[in-house]
């Protein structure tokens, strides 16, 4: 029996498959997994599907047939905006501390 | 207990989990398929590292080094129980009904050792332990799954065959424990047997011992 093996390298990311295994059962699949995958810490959590268990799905997909383009953000940059965002960002945080000595002076504002 | 009852206590241990490392290395590359062969030989080398860590803490003991007491000494001196002696394979039943005993037994003696009043010898069986877990886990996935097939008998008579060597690896006050547990799981009480004991060596030792040593004998007092 072939297994899928599914593997989270941190805490919060998405799962990705790591491999296959063959076991005879989900005990030995278990081990198998914990033992290629998981004993070089090399995953905070593991999945494990038997193959049979995946289903493909057939096309045809739902594509584009129409000329949507100006749906896609894809083309408009927005590292300029960014930057100015920023520097705004900054120039305000650096006027908020200039006006108190600490946390304390602040506390004492509020 | 003086410090050097401890440091022999301790070599007993560190011996058996070299030659079963190194009997259970044996599968490696011949397992019944890629994936048990990979789990069976990081097994092996799991075992092979807790001798190394014993070792260790019996050299400071004994005022030497783990690599002399692994290897320099004559075959007499080794303290192995006869079953991590035998060569088994290429018979997996066999290799399995060891393994199950053997793990079986080791959990009963390290989780004595855990209790022990030097804390060296606590904190090291506390961190065995924690391997040995899967060890365990992975002697009962087998040991059920050769009892619930077409092999059943194959396994049962390998256990049977293999059961006075398991008494052999521990202690008298501790064969009790062992015996319950093993009557559990084959859900029948345990054949009456001598405990085949350490201190003798069977006629398998020999030959390994001498394939153990050989590269360390090559060139004396060589710095690996």
């Amino acid at each position: 029996m072939i297994w899928e093996v599914f593997r989270q390298e941190r805490e919060g990311q998405p799962f990705q498959h790591g491999g296959s295994l063959e076991a005879p059962n989900l005990e030995f699949a278990e081990a198998y997994a914990r033992e290629f995958y998981g004993r070089r810490n090399e995953s905070v959590a593991l999945w494990i599907v038997p193959r049979d268990a995946v289903r493909e799905v057939g096309e045809p997909y739902v594509a584009d047939v129409f000329d949507r383009d100006y749906r896609r953000v894809d083309g408009y940059s927005i590292k300029v905006k960014l930057k100015e965002a920023r520097e705004i960002a900054a120039k305000s945080a650096g006027a908020l501390s200039a006006e108190g000595s600490g946390p304390d002076a602040r506390a004492g504002a509020e | 207990m003086s410090d050097n009852s401890v440091a022999e206590e301790i070599l007993e241990l560190a011996d058996d989990e070299l030659l079963i490392g190194w009997r259970d290395s044996e599968w490696t590359g011949i397992a019944p398929f890629l994936e048990e062969d990979v789990a069976f030989s990081s097994i092996a080398q799991g075992e092979i590292g807790h001798a190394r860590a014993l070792y260790e803490l019996a050299a400071r003991e004994l005022g030497t080094d783990a690599d002399a007491l692994a290897f320099d000494r004559e075959p007499g001196e080794y303290r192995s129980s006869p079953l991590v002696e035998l060569q088994l394979v290429p018979d997996w039943a066999r290799t399995i009904a060891r393994h199950w005993l053997y793990e079986t037994a080791d959990a009963i003696r390290v989780a004595a050792l855990k209790e022990s009043s030097s804390p060296e010898v606590a904190g090291l069986a506390a961190k065995i332990e924690r391997e040995e877990a899967y060890h365990r886990m992975h002697a009962d996935m087998w040991a059920e799954r050769l009892r619930e097939s077409s092999e059943r008998e194959r396994f049962e008579a390998a256990v049977a065959e293999l059961w006075p060597y398991s008494l052999g690896i521990l202690p008298d006050s501790q064969r009790d424990e062992f015996r319950a547990k093993v009557c559990e799981t084959l859900g029948r009480s345990t054949p009456a047997a001598d405990p085949i004991e350490r201190g003798g060596h069977t006629d398998d030792f020999l030959p390994l011992w001498e394939e153990m040593t050989s590269v360390r004998r090559s060139v004396a007092g060589a710095s690996w």
